[in-house]
């Protein structure tokens, strides 16, 4: 909840206003049934007509600042609650600018975006009730409370009684109520998920013909969420006649009371108005303040779920002094290991140890969960390695400032992503400053450019959402054009050229070979095609280096090698022609 | 976040939603409404018993001198008794309208759920899958807001209004008009603000939908936007919808926080207005007004005023459900896929004479029923071959993706399908499951039209192996029998072997019983695809679809998923869209397909010979 708070920041300001103006519209609501008693005690019983004129034009003129100040507490409310939810969605944003590749793997997208909208609706709303409504039932409360005391000391004892019995009916209900319903939005949670599921996978269900059996598993799920709901809110339910029965003891007990300190003299009737004016006042306060407990409750799942990705602290740091400028293209693994879970003994790289020199093209090859993606997260920090070093031009990984590292390191990732937008303004993310020549050079090497010509509006084509209206192997082009921009030192392509069919992959590696010969490269592939021209062939296997060696020597002695050319014949294995 | 910037007609739709709380919640519903008036009742007698307190009992008392408590106390507990009633009555309508609500929420979702599970394939392929889930989470929590917050709360406030206003009338009709007065006032305001907050609200939902999309597509890239250092302009690009966020967020609210204090002033404004024309009726003494009369009559007249500003509160949640019921119902009222099919798939046995008959028990033999106009039923073994003849297709009706496709697959060949990206080989496996209807021709499958027959037989005696695997929240094991709800155990184990799954699976750190969430995150994209081979396989079915994963995968895992692949078509009619040379060499008969067209068909030594279109695919040398 802190965490929340901290994002107030110039809102603070209008929030204390808020409070402010709030307190002084609770002494304009207090005082004015006080009014009422004077107009009833001095006007009405004395037939005082100046006297009943004179309060009234008072009671008028308190209503109208009562107006003013709530008005005002309004405006402040909302532009408090709607900037401090601004403010939240700007941190969640700025701190997931922060997150490592590793903090990214541990929230889904729809999990972020839920946390940005969603969550932050919930709490804009609750943070504008709260400001209102909690500072002004307990003032509300406490006012009464003083003015009950004033007008007659034994009848506030009463009131004491109900409040009393009160706070501590609807104390056990919330904290009975509030642990409930953290089991149902965990339930509410699971049921989205499992619609989520249904709805991805529908050609599954429809093919197995699982109809009935996934609603009847929805069911199921729906029934315990129904159940938790119902005993939650079944237990709110004793909230309101808690409330009544609090309100109606007032009103017998005063009556009671009331009516023989009047006749004993000790009252006035326009006091017993003025009293029973506040019961009402604290009903309408205290039901205010259930509904605010209500209200943090459902929002408290919300707070939780923002607190996660704020508190989320990057778990890679620039170092303290440095470096900015790569020296050269070579890459040294020292005896690295890696896992992606701390501490999981299932290590995605263990013991590598190898020495790539600047300008050399290096093929990695091997099965799934091998770790060849791991390997070359390691070289433009990806992710920092567990044991070892990796080294680039010479030096340790992590004494680089990590935006000059990632922008002489280049990667192309294997899930890659286009951004709405035209091609040109997606080549620059690339390089900002390069020109329109500079782009489409790079569009040529990558064999992109033969296809962007033909487009409608060529360079200036618009890119849909994610590249939707490209196809994969054009996508793939594209994303080796951008980080060709980069001009880099080392260029990483993770399986990058998989939806290109062979031809043109052969088209790009040899125009790597002309354009860029001092960049080291290294290439994951699937195809040998890919690899088998590099300098020299990685064989990872399990995490370990299983070989390093030239495409012959391999091809002669390395029986995974021979396995995976054999599978692949020679030519394409490939159909896919891209279109 | 689906937001449409035609506003609903919100009555007719709210309409809708209270049939359907009425179809399953009629007499509850019934005794809600009458506990809320018997605490309506109740709360107007408490609030009017100052005035019987005063006139009754103090003035004459006072007037008197008498000191003689018993009849106040005696109508006290009268008093008391119908304040008890009351409080049953909030217990009962409070609890009773939680399981009226939440009820109504559970049988919305399910038929909702129900719903969306009936709908064709090509409803799920037009719509967006966020949209779809958006009704679930938001338009269906909207819905309940409603159900459990506003429709008692205004039933609620209509009833004491129009219980305080009776009592008002009989009390003092004069003085009543001065508190209706009021309320049209209140009423207009209510109406004038909360005209202006709709309108910003409405914005508000738009920057939302904004932001929603921006973020949802800058984090779906935000590995690219970490490797190319573009964290400051994301940031940027971001301040600005954020910004015009707060800006709406802010006027909307402004305006909606301003209901409650004007029409809680506008209350008091009225107050004081009723202390002066009482005091100057009773001072006059006209219009029989007396103490008492003005001392109840501002504690009623503020029950008659507080619902109002307790209404208008719930004005934007009803415009707001409004728009959700919309969206929920159009997702209710899509048609459901159709099945006009009635020829079935029976358990049979082959009598001494090799006739079919159908058979009670699991035999292993399976047969089409198949009725025919004159009565008569006969029995066709189900063996797996499938015939295309001269099939036309297209999603629009406008454009057909697939032209004049013919083919013939003898029960137990392999049939491979190969060409570019978009050349509809993915199309044809759609139809010959019915997840699309053809526009013209024929398909056969064992000699009968499928359209003949019941779509959920005609699907279970296919097996399909999907490009993008899914997998579902549960065991390993419960994923394997996804393919036959009624395997054993031991049969789900053999499935995987044959699968090739095995191997992992038990590696995995509970084995069968490794828990997978989020769609088989935890597994390779390889591994995912080893279990759905083993899902299809534990099906059995004698007809098999499998759309081959393009490269996601390596060569050594490929092999695995390959002879888990080659072991599961064996015997079967297998229907394979190809990538890789390996599957489709040993294929009976390969289709090289070019824009919706089969333009080559043979074997692979045939097209190779042929130096064609499949020959060029297969060496690799594409003509530029």
């Amino acid at each position: 909840m802190r965490t929340v708070l901290k994002q107030l920041k110039q809102y603070k300001r209008d929030t204390f206003l808020c409070i402010g103006l709030t307190a002084l519209e609770v002494v304009m609501e207090i005082l004015l049934p006080f009014i009422t008693a004077l107009i009833i005690d001095e006007g009405l019983e004395a037939s005082n007509l100046p006297a009943v004129y004179r309060y009234g034009i008072v009671m008028v003129v308190m209503a109208f600042l009562s107006l003013i100040f709530g008005a005002a507490a309004g405006k402040f409310a909302a532009s408090a609650a709607s900037g401090l939810s601004a403010n939240l969605r700007e941190a969640i944003y700025a701190n997931i600018q922060t997150f490592s590749f590793s903090n990214i793997d541990k929230f889904s997208v729809p999990g972020l975006v839920t946390r940005m909208t969603t969550d932050v609706t919930n709490i804009q709303n609750a943070f504008m009730m709260v400001i209102r409504v909690a500072v002004r039932s307990p003032l509300t409360l406490l006012f009464s409370f003083l003015m009950c005391m004033w007008i007659s000391p034994p009848l506030s004892g009463m009131f004491l009684i109900a409040v009393v019995f009160l706070v501590a009916a609807i104390g056990i209900i919330m904290t009975v109520t509030i642990r409930i319903f953290s089991q149902v939005f965990h339930k509410y949670d699971e049921l989205n998920a499992s619609v989520q599921e249904n709805v991805s996978a529908i050609r599954v269900v429809k093919a197995f013909v699982r109809e009935d059996f996934e609603n009847k598993k929805f069911s199921k799920a729906v029934d315990s969420l129904y159940r938790l709901t119902v005993k939650a809110e079944g237990l709110l339910a004793f909230n309101n006649p808690a409330m009544m029965i609090a309100v109606y003891f007032c009103i017998i007990s005063v009556s009671w009371f009331g009516a023989q300190f009047i006749v004993g003299g000790s009252l006035t009737t326009g006091d017993l108005t003025s009293l029973f004016s506040y019961i009402m006042s604290l009903l309408m306060s205290l039901m205010m303040l259930s509904m605010v407990v209500v209200m943090i409750t459902m929002s408290m799942a919300s707070i939780r779920r923002i607190g996660e990705v704020l508190r989320e602290t990057p778990d890679l740091k620039d170092p303290d002094n440095p470096v900015f400028q790569v020296a050269d293209g070579s890459i040294d693994f020292n005896h690295v290991s890696f896992s992606y879970k701390h501490g999981s003994d299932k290590s995605a790289l263990s013991d590598i140890d190898l020495h790539i020199h600047s300008g050399e093209t290096i093929g990695v090859i091997g099965g799934t969960g091998s770790g060849k993606s791991s390997l070359v997260n390691l070289i433009c920090r990806l992710y920092d390695a567990n044991e070892g070093s990796v080294c680039v031009g010479g030096l340790d990984v992590r004494q680089y400032d990590m935006e000059a590292l990632r922008n002489q390191v280049s990667v192309v990732l294997q899930k890659n992503t286009l951004f709405s937008g035209t091609i040109l303004e997606n080549l620059r993310w690339g390089n900002p400053d390069a020109t329109d020549e500079e782009c489409i050079a790079a569009c040529k090497a990558a064999c992109a450019d033969e296809f962007i010509d033909r487009m409608p509006d060529g360079y200036n084509t618009h890119i849909e959402r994610g590249g939707a209206n490209v196809s994969g192997g054009q996508k793939q082009r594209l994303c080796i054009a951008r980080a060709l921009l980069k001009k880099p030192k080392v260029l990483i392509l993770d399986d990058s050229t998989s939806a290109v069919d062979t031809a043109t992959d052969a088209k790009i590696r040899s125009a790597f070979a002309r354009i860029i010969p001092g960049t080291t490269k290294i290439i994951i592939a699937q195809r040998i095609s890919s690899v088998q021209d590099a300098d020299r062939i990685l064989v990872l296997d399990n995490g370990r280096v299983n070989a390093f060696d030239t495409h012959d020597n391999l091809l002669a002695h390395n029986p995974i090698y021979q396995e995976i050319y054999e599978s692949q014949v020679k030519g394409g294995g490939d159909f896919d022609q891209p279109a | 976040m689906n937001t449409s910037s035609k506003r609903p007609a919100p009555l007719p739709v709210l309409g809708r939603v209270l049939r359907y709380l009425f179809r399953y919640y009629k007499f509850p519903f019934a005794v809600v409404v009458l506990c809320i008036l018997i605490n309506a009742v109740a709360t107007v007698v408490g609030a009017s018993f100052p005035q019987t307190l005063v006139d009754d009992y103090i003035v004459p008392m006072l007037a008197s001198g008498s000191q003689d408590f018993g009849g106040l106390a005696q109508r006290l507990v009268q008093l008391a008794c119908v304040m008890g009633l009351g409080v049953v009555a909030a217990f009962s309508y409070n609890r009773i309208m939680v399981n009226v609500s939440q009820g109504t929420m559970r049988h919305l979702r399910k038929d909702l759920f129900n719903r969306m599970e009936s709908l064709p394939i090509k409803y799920f392929d037009t719509h967006a899958h966020g949209d779809i889930m958006s009704v679930y989470t938001n338009d269906v929590d909207t819905l309940r807001q409603m159900l459990s917050q506003s429709i008692p709360q205004i039933i609620n406030s209509v009833i004491t209004m129009a219980a305080t206003l009776v009592t008002m009338l009989l009390l003092n009709p004069s003085l009543t008009v001065i508190s209706i007065l009021t309320v049209v006032v209140m009423l207009l305001v209510t109406k004038a603000i909360s005209g202006m907050s709709a309108k910003y609200y409405l914005k508000q939902q738009q920057d939302l939908g904004a932001v929603n999309g921006f973020i949802e597509e800058m984090l779906d890239g935000q590995k690219v936007v970490k490797v190319f250092c573009h964290e400051q302009t994301a940031m940027d690009d971001f301040r600005k919808v954020n910004e015009s966020l707060r800006d709406s967020a802010d006027k909307a609210n402004r305006y909606s926080n301003l209901l409650m204090p004007v029409n809680a002033n506008i209350g008091w404004l009225s107050y004081a207005l009723i202390a002066i024309v009482g005091a100057i009726l009773g001072i006059n003494g006209l219009a029989g007004v007396t103490l008492g009369t003005v001392i109840t009559f501002v504690g009623l007249n503020k029950s008659f005023t507080n619902p109002i500003t307790q209404v208008s509160q719930q004005v934007n949640f009803l415009v707001n459900a409004a728009a959700g019921a919309q969206r929920v119902f159009a997702l209710m009222d899509e048609t459901p896929e159709t099945d006009e099919g009635y020829v079935e798939l029976v358990d049979a046995k082959e009598g001494a004479d090799g006739q079919l008959t159908e058979a009670a028990e699991r035999t292993n033999l399976w047969a089409w029923k198949h009725p025919h106009h004159d009565g008569t039923l006969t029995y066709t073994r189900l063996e797996g071959g499938v015939v295309f003849d001269d099939v036309d297709f297209g999603y629009d009706d406008d454009k057909l993706v697939l032209h004049n496709i013919s083919l013939w697959a003898k029960p137990g060949q392999k049939i491979a399908f190969v060409g570019a990206t978009g050349a509809g080989k993915t199309t044809i496996t759609n139809l010959i499951n019915r997840f699309y209807d053809i526009a013209d021709g024929k398909i056969r499958y064992d000699g009968i039209n499928i359209n003949k027959i019941k779509k959920p037989d005609l699907r279970r005696s296919l097996g399909i192996v999907l490009q993008d695997t899914h997998l579902f929240t549960g065991t390993v094991m419960e994923n394997i029998r996804y393919g036959n709800l009624d395997a054993c155990d031991e049969e789900c184990i053999a499935a995987a072997k044959l699968a090739n799954a095995d191997g992992f699976i038990r590696r995995l750190p509970d084995g069968y019983q490794t828990k997978l969430t989020g769609d088989g995150a935890n597994l390779s994209q390889g591994q995912r695809q080893l279990l759905a081979i083993a899902r299809a396989a534990v099906a059995d079915p004698p007809v098999l679809i499998l759309d081959e994963a393009t490269s996601s995968i390596d060569t050594r895992t490929e092999k695995l998923v390959q002879d888990g692949m080659d072991a599961l078509m064996t015997g079967r009619t297998t229907f394979v869209i190809a990538h890789r040379l390996s599957t489709v060499r040993n294929a009976d008969c390969i289709m090289v397909m070019e824009q919706g067209r089969i333009i080559e068909r043979g074997t692979h030594d045939d097209l190779i010979a042929k130096k064609g279109k499949y020959y060029q695919l297969y060496t690799g040398n594409f003509e530029e």
